[in-house]
């Protein structure tokens, strides 16, 4: 009697054991099926530590909202997005360690890229041997997109892009004051960095193009704090236009060093200044200064996840407390370009979303994507702005100018 | 070639070039004091030097944007610096003087990206001024222009060498630091608190570092990285005047700024550093020789 009661009661509780376990393996399948893992080596440490905080944000927000709406459909099946992250601690070598922990040990098949040229320089070959599509915003190096990779696609413009207005710009006003753009006069300082050499190659093939002339070429080290020495030569050279390039250390040593040793140059344009927070950290010493940017959330461009561009940046401001920079916007553009390639699919076979992504035609709030077959988007142009009573006001191109371009820029007293 | 003319043409580029860099000078001059002293006194290379420059700007930057006149902040950052530069010499400075030279430098050499990481995490890796609000002077109608807080910079530095000289001179833990650097065993045994000696004198000299950095991100900028150049020029301009004399660091550095600001403006910004190191190279082996023939008169 007492044998089989012990009997059922094992029963009972081996049936339960049964149905807590299929329960489970069921739960924990379903749960791995449900999502799409991405990965990430972002710069939460090191030099890069606050763009790289931007991009993670933004990477951050996309899946949020991506998550919010349901998730990608693939096929007939919604899945959610996620990110595994690592710090790549500002540095090429660790950067490239990570991706290749990311996709070994990790299992991840999609990679966001990290932030800065030289990082996704060493992150690009691994995804290349994986045959792991690459989707990143903040590569801006022209020479990534050069060596024919298959796997690697940018949504931003590339580095040379970024100052070519300024100089278009100059142009343009030379024109319209009755002057020959071939006798404008350009002086430039960059940073010895490949992304400020590739702003440089830019401007230079611009300048060669308007028949103008280079008066002063400096091309300033990594360590340097002081721009004393070429600025005083750029007084003595008087050019009609300044550019400069060197990450927000340049940028704010280019404002402040030319309001305070008063070099009075018609058009000073410089990258970075958004992230340097030039008009709010200096306010009126940035007075005039030209900004090259990426993005700006007063574009008119719109999309199906956030809206337009505005609706982006009010998004992203409730989130994360902080303005959103375009070091953000491009890195959630990254996101959005998996989602409707993965979408597009129908599968998430690595190879078929690879192939889906080189055939994206994608309106977003960060503009228009669409890759050349060196995976670079050709679809967007870049913004100038000028700072105006602490405020960045678009300028150029003229199709979105918020307000006409003041020339020449008046130095602060 | 073009930028030498251009020097022969407008003689007032001169000028302008031996200011900034008779000013610029001045600011190295300051962390070239610390570091001559540590090294005399202690036989410690502190690689941690622009670390303790950088923390200084932060302190300035902070004071600043609590709503300080720069011209306070200076004197709070080095204050705020000494009591750094003590705790600091009794968590790690203490366990390698007396050390092999090797071993501090690695030491220093760790510290210093301990604090640079720091830096980063407390305050970010965002570039940040403070604003001395001093304005600039003209000079030859426009032509030539020096920014009020350089010369500011340049009087410091001057009254901190003559402190410093006074200091060792005339007070009792001048003297007492004097003894231990001529030899420490020997100060020991007469009743010199050795330890503390080098406690006073590392917190001095993160003190008169502290000053700098002050300066510094009035000047420029300041950022958590900008150390390195800082410690390299002055320890170059150590090598060049000699532990002993706070006279010589003074010229040393003035000379090195001026150098350097001229190599910036002839041969392009991308060659400034590289001309002031082949200047060091070239300093050590001219003076290797004369060393050499004054070794033959003794002879």
């Amino acid at each position: 009697m007492r044998n089989r009661f012990a009997r059922a009661r094992l029963v009972a509780a081996g049936a339960v054991l049964f149905a807590l376990v299929s329960w489970g393996v069921a739960a924990g399948r379903s749960g791995e099926q449900d999502s799409v893992m991405l990965g990430a080596a972002v710069s939460l440490t090191g030099k890069y530590s606050v763009n790289g905080k931007n991009t993670k944000d933004g990477y951050d927000l996309a899946i949020k909202r991506i998550n919010e709406m349901g998730g990608v459909k693939v096929g007939l099946k919604a899945y959610k997005l996620k990110i595994t992250y690592y710090d790549d601690e500002s540095t090429p070598a660790r950067g490239a360690q990570l991706a290749e922990r990311l996709i070994s040990q990790d299992g991840v098949k999609y990679l966001l890229g990290a932030y800065s040229s030289g990082l996704t320089k060493a992150i690009a070959p691994i995804t290349e041997k994986y045959k792991v599509p690459h989707v990143e915003g903040n590569g801006a190096a022209r020479e990534l997109f050069t060596q024919g990779y298959r796997y690697l696609f940018a949504v931003l413009s590339t580095s040379d892009y970024y100052l070519r207005d300024a100089v278009n710009l100059a142009a343009e006003v030379a024109k319209e004051k009755g002057r020959d753009p071939k006798t404008l006069k350009i002086a430039m300082a960059f940073e010895n960095d490949p992304f400020s050499l590739d702003v440089r190659d830019g401007i230079l093939e611009d300048v060669k193009r308007h028949g103008m002339q280079v008066v002063a070429d400096d091309k300033l080290p990594p360590d340097l704090n002081d721009m004393a020495a070429t600025l005083t030569k750029v007084r003595a050279l008087k050019p009609d236009a300044l550019l400069v390039s060197g990450h927000e250390k340049g940028a704010t040593l280019v404002v402040r060093q030319t309001s305070e040793m008063k070099i009075d140059v018609p058009i000073v344009a410089t990258t970075h200044c958004d992230s340097a927070k030039i008009a709010e950290s200096m306010g009126r010493l940035a007075e005039g200064v030209l900004c090259a940017s990426q993005w700006d959330r007063k574009l008119s461009y719109k999309d199906k996840w956030f809206g337009s561009a505005d609706e982006y940046a009010k998004r992203f401001e409730k989130e994360f407390k902080y303005p959103a920079p375009y070091q953000a916007a491009e890195s959630t553009a990254s996101v959005l370009v998996f989602a409707d390639a993965f979408q597009r699919a129908g599968t998430l076979d690595p190879e078929k979303v690879r192939d889906a992504i080189a055939s994206t035609d994608l309106m977003t709030f960060y503009g228009p994507i669409k890759f050349d077959s060196t995976g670079k988007n050709v679809a967007k142009p870049m913004v100038l702005y000028q700072v105006r009573g602490g405020d960045y006001k678009v300028v150029a191109p003229t199709k979105w100018a918020e307000v006409k371009l003041v020339w020449p820029r008046k130095l602060p007293e | 070639m073009d930028n030498l003319r251009l020097l022969i043409e407008a003689p007032a580029l001169n000028l302008q070039l031996l200011l900034d860099g008779l000013l610029i000078g001045a600011i190295f001059a300051l962390s070239a004091f610390g570091m001559a002293l540590v090294w005399g006194v202690m036989g410690i290379i502190n690689v941690a030097q622009g670390e303790l420059v950088m923390l200084g700007g932060y302190a300035a930057y902070y004071l600043y944007r609590a709503g300080l006149h720069p011209l306070f902040a200076a004197p709070l950052a080095a204050a705020a610096l000494f009591v750094g530069g003590w705790l600091l010499y009794r968590a790690v400075i203490f366990r390698v003087v007396e050390r092999d030279l090797f071993i501090s430098i690695l030491a220093t050499f760790g510290l210093s990206i301990l604090l640079q990481q720091l830096a980063n995490t407390l305050f970010g890796a965002d570039v940040r001024t403070a604003e001395s609000g001093f304005g600039t002077l003209f000079l030859l109608g426009g032509r030539v222009t020096v920014t009020v807080i350089k010369l500011v910079s340049f009087a410091a530095a001057l009254v901190t060498g003559l402190f410093l000289i006074l200091f060792l001179k005339r007070t009792r833990m001048g003297q007492a630091i004097r003894a231990t650097a001529q030899n420490a065993r020997a100060a020991r045994v007469m009743g010199v608190d050795t330890d503390g000696v080098y406690a006073w004198t590392f917190a001095l000299n993160a003190a008169i570092c502290g000053a700098s950095g002050a300066l510094v991100a009035m000047t420029w900028v300041v950022h958590p990285y900008l150390g390195l150049p800082y410690t390299l020029r002055s320890f170059m301009i150590v090598i060049i005047a000699g532990i002993g004399n706070v006279g010589a660091v003074l010229a040393a550095a003035l000379g090195l700024g001026m150098a350097e600001n001229f190599a910036g403006f002839v041969l392009g910004a991308e060659y400034q550093a590289a001309f002031v190191f082949t200047l060091l190279v070239a300093i050590l082996v001219w003076r290797r020789f004369w060393l050499a023939r004054e070794r033959r008169y003794l002879r």
